[in-house]
């Protein structure tokens, strides 16, 4: 892979974890209604998938969307202003940090119904290949959502059409506090694909080379026309599930063990050991995201509530 | 104008509707090729556009919405069939949490050009798995159109407002009306949503009723004609969106009302069209509003029991001469 092809995905990487660092921040600080759900962790995911994806590409994202969204394109600030409850926001102040979506950039929004995104991403792929272009689409949900009737009917359906689908399980190991060796045998998620006769793969999720691999395959092969492939990235949460969680049910020696693991300082050591970035480039991007981050912040702050009868509108077309 | 049955008027609305736009395709259990449809409004389409525009499913419910609301929000108009208006329920989070929400959830940003096919009603002795009536559950989901033709001049023009609406629609067909034959003119036409129908003139009584429930309120009328009383009938068309003008105004006319319709009682279709009128309308009634449902119960298999629950012919007169003969 090209250096530079690297460096935009650590910039992507670091976005995401700043950002996320800073809603944590914001949300201490009672400045985010409602619930948060945290992706600092999993970037080497989305930004892996995503690094793949053109702009009219498709992705279908969860309620621990930010990072799908950001590794997509969308914008810092209209995401932030969303996840605040601000007119500016994406969705106007009507979604909130589970609903984010950005259709201009193939963003078809965020479901926090676990599992539902994967039927509307085979109808996302199925609309590709009745239109008969050469997009395709990525589906991003958790281990949990691999135990829904959507998944098996989801994915049977985009295997029988062949279509052009990527279907990325984020394997956190946790659906909310129940742990997958709870609630199902098998260790490997992908092989759920042999069911369905599809290519199942699984990569470690926290090594961004390895999945960007992965979904390299799984895009030649959608775009060519010989169908969706499932992807299972093994990665962890930093944080607990939502925001009350102190995450307990972990130990701290798996914890600690997965901290070790963190994809962002991985590939930022991967980029200085091959003296792809020097330590002042790495401090230029640091400074550059983090002023990006803050920018962001300082739009949705400053940006207006939406006034309150516009609960009323946009019920329908 | 001709005559045609209302199965066939639906299915002329979906030929014309996939010959104008070519973004419209169809997906169901058993709608393709082999079969046409479990109750054969799909004859001929596969044959005439093909298996991809006219596809067959597997037995996933929940995956023919999830795909069609995928399908709907990047540029095609699915129009997707539920075999049995039951089934809707295994499809419930695309439809009530998906479909409906998504343009409001995202602000605006994106349109759910979708139509879900579906038949409800009983009468055929196929017991509580196919025979219900849940068109109130969809009433009460913000975000979804309802429609309830009644004949096949409004079957017809119904569906194509409804494939070419940019909301999702559920639009509610009856399995006993399929044979049912109607007038319908020979060129291109619509009906529009949240226009309701007189189906009737009347002076004496408002009945409101839908779908099959028209059919009984009619034969209801025509008996009750011969004893005297004038029965107006309103056929609302869709319930969402609702006109409620058309009711209230022939409510003002005649200073009563009955409400007819197939569905249980409690919460239900009846239920919504009493409390407008209640509402908006009281001062102009002279008599109680009476309700002819089905008494709360799931549909029973033998037929006596099922013709038991079932509003008839006889529990609408029975309703009309109650407030009607009152004074």
């Amino acid at each position: 892979m090209d250096k530079d092809k690297k460096i935009e995905m650590y910039r992507k990487m670091l976005e995401i974890r700043l950002f996320e660092e800073k809603v944590f921040e914001l949300y201490g600080q009672n400045l985010v209604p409602g619930t948060i759900h945290l992706y600092a962790g999993e970037e080497a995911v989305a930004v892996g998938v995503c690094a793949n994806l053109r702009k009219d590409d498709y992705i279908v994202s969860t309620h621990r969307g930010h990072g799908h969204c950001i590794a997509k394109g969308a914008r810092l600030d209209k995401t932030m202003a969303e996840i605040l409850g601000k007119k500016t926001g994406y969705c106007m102040g009507k979604g909130g940090s589970m609903h984010i979506a950005d259709f201009s950039i193939g963003m078809l929004g965020a479901t926090a119904v676990v599992g539902a995104g994967i039927p509307i991403a085979t109808g996302a792929g199925l609309s590709i290949k009745l239109r008969r272009t050469d997009q395709v689409t990525a589906c991003f949900f958790g281990d949990g959502a691999s135990n829904q009737g959507t998944f098996h009917e989801g994915i049977n359906m985009a295997a029988v059409w062949k279509l052009p689908v990527l279907f990325v399980c984020e394997n956190n190991l946790y659906a909310m506090g129940t742990r997958q060796t709870q609630v199902m045998l098998t260790k490997d998620i992908a092989k759920r694909a042999v069911a369905y006769g599809i290519p199942g793969v699984s990569v470690d999720g926290n090594d961004v080379i390895a999945v960007y691999e992965a979904a390299q395959q799984a895009v030649r092969r959608a775009r060519s026309g010989d169908g969706p492939t499932l992807i299972e990235c093994r990665t962890y949460r930093h944080k607990g599930h939502s925001r009350f969680d102190p995450a307990t049910y972990r130990s701290k020696e798996e914890v600690e063990e997965w901290l070790d693991k963190d994809p962002v300082r991985r590939l930022k050591n991967q980029l200085l050991e091959r003296n792809d970035l020097s330590n002042t480039e790495v401090k230029q991007i640091e400074k550059e995201v983090s002023d990006a981050v803050e920018a962001a912040v300082k739009f949705a702050k400053d940006s207006p509530y939406p006034a309150p009868e516009e609960a009323l509108e946009d019920v329908y077309a | 104008m001709r005559e045609i049955t209302y199965r066939d008027a639906l299915r002329e609305a979906l030929l014309e509707e996939m010959q104008r736009d070519k973004t419209v395709f169809l997906l169901g259990e058993d709608i393709g090729r082999y079969w046409e449809g479990a109750f054969k409004v799909t004859k001929g389409l596969a044959k005439e556009f093909g298996d991809e525009r006219v596809r067959d499913t597997p037995i996933s419910e929940s995956a023919i919405i999830g795909t069609a609301v995928g399908a709907a929000i990047t540029g095609m108009r699915p129009v997707a069939e539920i075999m049995f208006g039951d089934l809707t329920t295994l499809a419930m989070d695309q439809i009530a949490n998906q479909a409906a929400k998504i343009r409001y959830m995202f602000g605006g940003q994106v349109k759910v050009p979708l139509v879900i096919r579906t038949p409800f009603g009983g009468g055929v002795n196929i017991a509580a798995h196919h025979s219900q009536s849940l068109e109130a559950w969809f009433m009460h989901v913000p975000g979804l159109f309802v429609a309830v033709p009644s004949t096949p001049y409004d079957a017809k023009g119904l569906l194509k407002t409804g494939i070419r609406s940019d909301n999702p629609v559920v639009f509610c067909e009856h399995k006993l009306l399929y044979p049912i034959e109607g007038l319908i003119p020979e060129e291109d036409y619509t009906v529009p949503f949240g226009v309701a129908d007189i189906k009737r003139e009347g002076r004496d009584v408002t009945v409101v009723a839908t779908m099959f429930m028209v059919h009984r309120a009619l034969e209801a009328a025509k008996t009750l004609e011969k004893e005297g009383l004038s029965v107006e009938l309103v056929d609302p068309r869709t319930l969402v969106p609702l006109d409620k003008e058309t009711i209230i105004n022939s409510v003002k006319k005649t200073g009563r009302l009955v409400v007819v319709s197939e569905d249980c009682k409690t919460a239900g279709v009846t239920a919504e069209i009493t409390a407008v009128v209640a509402e908006e309308a009281i001062d102009y009634l002279d008599a109680p509003i009476k309700r002819v449902a089905e008494p709360d119960t799931p549909i029973p298999f033998s037929p006596p029991l099922e013709k038991y629950v079932i509003p008839d012919e006889r529990s609408i007169i029975k309703a009309v001469k109650e407030i009607v003969l009152k004074e």
